[in-house]
């Protein structure tokens, strides 16, 4: 029998307020098994830790229920805190009796009525707990960067830098994500290529870091410390290691009429082409839709130039595979798409663009050499409208957009009035706003900067219709602040799209087992509390793929999430989760049902020599759980027909405890 | 049974919640102070594949009233498939309860994430509504328990 000591945590008022913790302690003293039971302010304090492990000593405890928050937050406090005591971290049980308890009931008598029936479930399970002993796994010294955006960047050159090998892996032809396509960068207006380009470099050079351009993880397997990744190099139809990035062939190669991606279909490209002046890896891409040689096998001009001889007409993918320790997702974002929102005629109008192709159009390297230029007829425009949140901050029942706030538009937006006001001053500028929202270090000064010096129209009001008349855009608006519709004729309209978690990130979520939230950003394990890092043991978060964030923001969750992974891989070995299933090879048939639904594949048979009655031997098939392979969560205890096979630290018998303690 | 008696009539509804998913959402319901009855008691589980159909009949006959078991939308598992398996398990089990004589109102499968604290809140708000409805649950009462 267990001797069992109950601690209940007042957490302040958080639970004494709500919850009569003293009628609590109270009520469990007389409970089979408990020696002893008290309440404290702070049970997670010091004061509160030693009390415990006084008491442990005092009453000769073998278990312990600690009545408090979510295990969530503290059962690897508590768990420790056994373990300090002498006794093992396993045999804790904590009845949460705050989230699920004293916050979200208001009446005193019920909720300490529900904090006693949740200390009476945790006080039957824990009867039943047995000591357990992680197993432990060595760590493969080695990350893997999944985006190779200023988020993978900073996060790859972070952990090469601490001395570990990393992989990053990009889908496009080359490093640099979005904000290689930026112009400029608020709040400070760097130009955006001159401070990252040093970086993209830095990781190409660095002797810690391979990079897989063009390529995308295929699968996952394994676990934190021992990932298996099958990763797929897509053919460039050139050679890297030949390749010098002379771009030769993307002068002469005769397709010319191929939309350009990276200034976002403003312009073309050849067949054959490198994304940008300062693109890593600087080696050629052959666009296989395009290339007249690979779809009929007539042209092969640009091995004819090549003096390095790296086209390679005959590429076949390419599949990788390799071990990590880590994972980091760093997918980024995209703007969304602007067909829902026809009243702004972006369809119609060519005109009428994003604020990412205005990023181009004001880019020297883009489509216009920097010169602001409309899109339709290359005219200068003298009147421009920013319209803000479109597709940010929608109603649910608008079906359309998305809930939350983009975040970083307000900034861009004061960025590119401001800028165009500096360039040209004789173009008038509107923004559009419903609020301005510029937290952040120097941003609302920057905000006001716009409108102060520059003279920037700020408009509180939303744009309700843009019609193409003629040459110009009518752009229809309400001034709420003065109370009157208005009506701008526009030679530029920009619209501050929304922006989503790139599309890629819902599958690789799926095969890195880690979840998202409603609007496919990965969910953080804990909101403030571990932010960078995944539900799922080994996954990390880096930059937008988690949420709307700025460059600063991206930058600093980057080398966060280096930090937490040099943090692993530092280590030598690592605790497995004890909390996993075990056969009775007495009870098991060996029918294999366990091992049908076993998402990890960590049932195995062996044959197993029994003593019969008549003490003759005999040999049976049994399941056997490799521990180190089992993640524990239970599908085969289910499927077990003869109740053979049981889950560490929720058997059986403790959870039907915990109903029968409910339901008495 | 009297109308009386079902007026202050408060259930025992036993919520077995999903580690990572619906077992966070409580807590984020919590976080929110988003309310709901505290009749609702929570048993942690590793994934909502780890429930037993033994278990929700146990509770039935141990005397719950309502039996809720919460996981992860389909597709979402954190064991990839674990969710799918509980699916059909209760299918299987739902079908079985009129037999049994226990109205199938009394149990609900919901999918909620760890970002759905307003759902889990919404989720629970009606179910026991649902049950304090029908009464308490008699049918499959052991009269050794009875209180």
């Amino acid at each position: 029998m267990q001797r069992i000591g109950v601690f209940v945590c007042h957490c302040g008022t958080n639970i004494a307020a709500t919850v009569d913790v003293g009628a609590v302690a109270d009520a469990v003293r007389g409970e089979w098994g408990v020696v002893y039971a008290a309440d404290y302010p702070y049970m997670c304090s010091q004061t509160g830790q030693r009390m415990i492990i006084d008491a442990v000593k005092e009453h000769a405890l073998t278990a312990l229920v600690i009545c408090s928050c979510s295990p969530r937050m503290h059962e690897a406090t508590f768990r420790r805190t056994a373990q300090a005591a002498g006794i093992n971290p396993y045999m804790i049980e904590i009845a949460n009796i705050r989230e699920q308890c004293s916050w979200v009931h208001k009446d005193i008598a019920s909720a300490t009525e529900k904090a006693i029936v949740l200390a009476r479930a945790a006080i039957a399970k824990v009867h039943l707990n047995t000591p357990l002993t992680p197993g432990q796994s060595a760590v493969t010294k080695r990350a893997l960067v999944i985006g190779g955006g200023i988020a993978g960047i900073q996060t790859a050159l972070d952990i090469a830098e601490a001395g570990f090998p990393v992989d990053i892996v990009e889908r496009e032809p080359t490093i640099g994500g979005k904000m290689a396509q930026l112009d400029k960068t608020f709040p400070t207006l760097d130009c955006a290529a001159c401070i990252l380009t040093p970086k993209m470099v830095d990781a190409a050079q660095h002797e810690n870091i391979r990079i897989l351009s063009y390529a995308e993880v295929v699968e996952v397997g394994g676990f934190v410390g021992n990932f298996h990744v099958k990763i797929k190099k897509k053919p460039r139809y050139v050679k890297e290691d030949l390749c010098t990035g002379c771009g030769i062939c993307t002068e002469k190669c005769p397709q010319k009429q191929v939309p350009n991606a990276f200034n976002l279909n403003m312009d073309t490209h050849r067949a054959i082409y490198i994304p940008f002046a300062q693109a890593v890896p600087k080696v050629a891409v052959i666009d296989p839709d395009a290339c007249n040689m690979l779809k009929n096998g007539k042209c092969g001009v640009c091995a004819r130039v090549c003096s390095a001889g790296a086209i390679d007409y005959r590429q076949e993918p390419e599949t990788i595979e390799e071990e990590y320790g880590a994972i980091v997702a760093a997918t980024g974002y995209n703007p969304i798409p602007m067909d829902a929102f026809d009243e702004y005629a972006y369809s119609l109008s060519p005109d009428v663009i994003t604020s990412l192709e205005l990023e181009r159009l004001t880019n020297a390297a883009g489509p216009t050499q920097g010169q602001l230029q409309r899109p339709s007829d290359g005219r200068h425009p003298h009147t421009v409208v920013f319209v803000q949140c479109v597709g940010s901050r929608c109603s649910a029942d608008a079906r359309r957009g998305k809930e939350y706030c983009s975040k970083i538009c307000c900034m861009y937006t004061a960025k590119h009035a401001m800028l165009i006001r500096d360039k040209y001053p004789d173009t008038e500028v509107y923004v559009f706003y419903i609020d301005v929202r510029t937290p952040g270090k120097n941003f609302d000064e920057f905000q006001r900067r716009a409108v102060e010096e520059y003279g920037v129209h700020y408009i509180k009001g939303m744009v309700g219709r843009v019609t193409p008349q003629g040459e110009v855009l009518r752009v229809q608006a309400s001034d709420l602040l003065n109370g009157r519709q208005m009506n701008v004729d526009a030679d530029l309209v920009v619209l501050a799209a929304a922006i989503e978690p790139d599309k890629s990130a819902r599958a690789l979520a799926t095969k890195l087992n880690a979840s998202m939230d409603t609007n496919d950003f990965f969910t953080e394990a804990h909101p403030k509390l571990r932010p960078v890092e995944s539900p799922t043991a080994g996954v990390f978060l880096s930059g937008t793929c988690q949420g709307p964030k700025d460059i600063p923001e991206t930058v600093a969750q980057a080398s966060a999430a280096a930090a937490k992974v040099i943090g692993l891989l530092s280590k030598q070995t690592l605790l497995g989760n004890p909390c996993v299933a075990q056969s009775d090879p007495m009870l098991c048939s060996g029918c294999a049902q366990c091992a049908g639904v076993c998402p990890a594949g960590a049932i195995s048979y062996e044959d197993k020599e029994f003593r019969m009655p008549d003490r003759s031997m005999k040999v049976r098939r049994v399941a056997c759980v490799n521990a180190a392979v089992c993640l524990g969560c239970g599908a085969c205890t289910v499927a077990c027909p003869s109740g053979a096979m049981d889950l560490q630290g929720f058997k059986n018998d403790q959870i039907m405890a915990e109903v029968d303690a409910i339901c008495k | 049974m009297q109308i009386n008696e079902q007026n202050d009539f408060r259930p025992t509804v036993v919520a077995f919640c999903c580690n990572w998913c619906s077992y966070a959402g409580a807590d984020l319901a919590g976080n929110n102070r988003l309310s709901y009855p505290a009749d609702v008691k929570i048993i942690r589980v590793p994934c909502s594949c780890r429930v037993n159909p033994m278990f929700l009949l146990r509770a039935f006959g141990r005397g719950a009233d309502g039996v809720i078991l919460c996981g992860c939308h389909p597709g979402d598992c954190h064991y990839t498939t674990g969710n799918y398996f509980t699916r059909r398990r209760m299918t299987a089990l739902f079908s079985m309860l009129s037999y049994l004589g226990i109205e199938r109102q009394r149990m609900r499968v919901e999918w909620v994430s760890a970002a759905e604290g307003a759902k889990f809140a919404a989720v629970m708000k009606a179910f026991c509504e649902t049950v304090r409805e029908l009464g308490p649950s008699r049918r499959l009462e052991d009269l050794r328990c009875r209180k």
